[in-house]
């Protein structure tokens, strides 16, 4: 039997060798050796034995990891709110620029483009506890009323979130933006005609018609969101008492800073149940698009 | 009425940009703020009352930021060029050629771009580790295509699928061979999604935290996201100056090419996210 059929399919292998090293070896070995190692007690420098789901169990039984599943959740779900909120508001607002609206746009895509590792350094020293920037515009509306940003959990989580919403914020609007300008103006002409007020063109012609981009966008972001590093570890560095670890970092102390490869290997397999889910939807809705076309 | 709307309009987009452009301003003007001055609370800190680049004298004299900033020159230009090859034939190979097994390796590769970098770095570090590359950025320019390839491959493929067949046709008749077709024929149309791709991955691989901080611990080999974390942030000293002055440079060409590219960039990802 031949290995390829003809001089196409064999170039074609040719051509995709690479990505299927990159794919296979890089990704999915990686993946499944993680899955194996999740099942033994193996730590930095020592192979260790099969001890089946006992990492599992184990976490489950920790109030920390419970309270870092919680975190994620949290963390997740109001930041993807605030970012869906005001990446709309934001993409409402750069339909109708005319003026300056390349320059506007471009600005605003600023916080999306710079790598999160840079500017979360900024926004770390914006919430020093002594020169907080912000506490100094608090105190100068006139209250003397001072945020501990980083000092207590629940703030802490508030900073995060809010870094988390301005980088994510640009990628929602620019997106909403794409599906805004793609809608038939003909149809805002009809309801008009029809006497159809603002909101209600909003609600029964805009949202309808963007629905499509925002689901992805939506899935996409829970992706990147959920799985968060960067801000966390250069902010807060999970703390203050665990308020702010969330499932990666926490498998970076678990895995690499205490060296329990094994157990950081079992936090991060907890993400894979929620990623199936969304890439479930997400997949379903992409062949969708390409059978409509 | 109408006056009045506009200016409402004009008033939110300049708190937009207040919104968004604070952080910038505030590494900018931290970074040429003479130190006594930034921790001056009877200062208004949104101004300067003096300049200094002492900050900048510092961080290049006292710290290893233009190694860092060299080691990560080098790690993204690598990785990128690496990630565009391989992308590239890869993506020209699942939208053009008809091969069986073609499907099912587009899946795959959709599937592979859908799973976060931060989940994988514990098994890779230990390939790393099986290939002998422990503390080499060697192993941050075979690693960060791992992230970038999936998403460039799916970005180049719904690209050439927009190329009208009937151009490389022609050449092939003329007899030219697949991969001068491939490089003078296809690679000058799809200028737009390489420029894309080249610019995604440049920026990604040059932010990228968690891999370069688990692979990578020696000062020497440091790149700069991890070299500002981990040796300019430390303890109760002063030295906001000098970290706001690297996040600054760090950030600066990313906001260069950005600029010259936005519409390029901004048409491809959207294109990318949401066309497939």
């Amino acid at each position: 039997m031949k290995l390829f059929r003809n001089e196409e399919e064999r170039t074609a292998y040719f051509y995709l060798l690479p990505a299927i090293i990159v794919v296979f070896g890089f990704i999915g070995y990686p993946f499944v050796y993680s899955i194996y190692l999740s099942f033994t007690n193996a730590g930095i420098g020592k192979s260790g034995s099969f001890i089946g789901i006992l990492n599992y169990l184990n976490l489950l039984k920790s109030s920390t990891f419970r309270q870092v599943l919680f975190n994620s959740l949290v963390f997740t779900i109001i930041a993807i709110s605030i970012k869906m909120f005001f990446g709309m508001i934001f993409a409402l607002i750069m339909q109708h620029l005319r003026r300056a609206g390349k320059l506007v746009k471009t600005l605003i895509m600023l916080p999306w483009v710079v790598p999160t590792s840079l500017s979360a350094i900024a926004w770390w020293w914006m919430y020093n506890p002594n020169y907080s920037i912000f506490n100094w515009i608090i105190n100068k509306l006139g209250t003397d009323y001072r945020v501990h940003w980083l000092s207590l959990p629940k703030t802490a989580m508030l900073s995060v979130i809010i870094v988390n919403s301005w980088i994510g914020i640009p990628f929602f609007a620019i997106s909403i933006l794409s599906g805004l300008i793609s809608i038939d103006i003909e149809l805002y002409e009809a309801a008009d005609s029809e006497g159809a007020k603002g909101y209600q063109k909003f609600i029964y012609i805009t949202l309808p018609l963007i629905k499509p981009v925002l689901a992805v966008v939506l899935l996409f972001s829970t992706l990147m969101t959920i799985s968060e590093f960067n801000i966390i570890y250069i902010i807060t560095n999970g703390g203050p008492l665990f308020g702010t670890t969330l499932l990666s970092l926490y498998a970076y102390q678990q895995g690499i800073s205490n060296g329990v490869i094994s157990r950081g290997a079992a936090i991060s397999i907890f993400i894979f149940p929620l990623l199936f889910i969304v890439s479930y939807f997400q997949l379903r809705m992409v062949r969708k698009g390409i059978s409509k076309r | 009425m109408k006056k009045f709307n506009s200016l409402i309009k004009i008033f939110i987009v300049i708190l937009i940009l207040v919104w968004t452009l604070f952080p910038f301003y505030w590494m900018l003007i931290t970074s040429v703020k003479p130190k006594a001055d930034i921790y001056d609370q009877k200062l208004n800190p949104l101004l300067l009352y003096g300049f200094t680049n002492e900050h900048y004298r510092y961080l290049f004299e006292e710290t290893n930021f233009l190694i860092w900033y060299k080691n990560s020159l080098i790690v993204a230009t690598s990785s990128t060029i690496i990630t565009l090859i391989v992308s590239y034939f890869a993506g020209y190979s699942l939208s053009r050629l008809k091969f069986r097994g073609s499907s099912l390796l587009g899946l795959l590769i959709f599937i592979a771009y859908l799973i976060p970098p931060t989940l994988l770095f514990i098994p890779l570090a230990k390939v790393v580790s099986i290939l002998n590359l422990g503390n080499n950025i060697a192993a941050l320019i075979l690693t960060y295509p791992t992230f970038l390839v999936p998403f460039c491959t799916w970005m180049l493929m719904s690209y050439f699928s927009t190329i009208p067949y009937e151009l490389e046709e022609c050449a092939f008749i003329d007899g030219a061979s697949r991969l001068r077709v491939l490089f003078n024929i296809v690679f000058p149309v799809c200028k737009p999604a390489i420029i894309t791709v080249t610019l995604f991955s440049f920026t990604l691989s040059w932010g990228e935290m968690i891999y370069a901080l688990v692979m990578v611990p020696s000062t020497m080999n440091k790149t700069l996201p991890v070299g500002i974390r981990s040796e300019l942030i430390r303890g109760d000293v002063f030295f906001h100056g000098p970290l706001m002055a690297a996040a600054l440079l760090s950030v600066i060409p990313v906001i260069l090419i950005f600029s010259f590219f936005t519409d390029l960039y901004i048409s491809g990802l959207t294109k990318g996210a949401v066309k497939y």
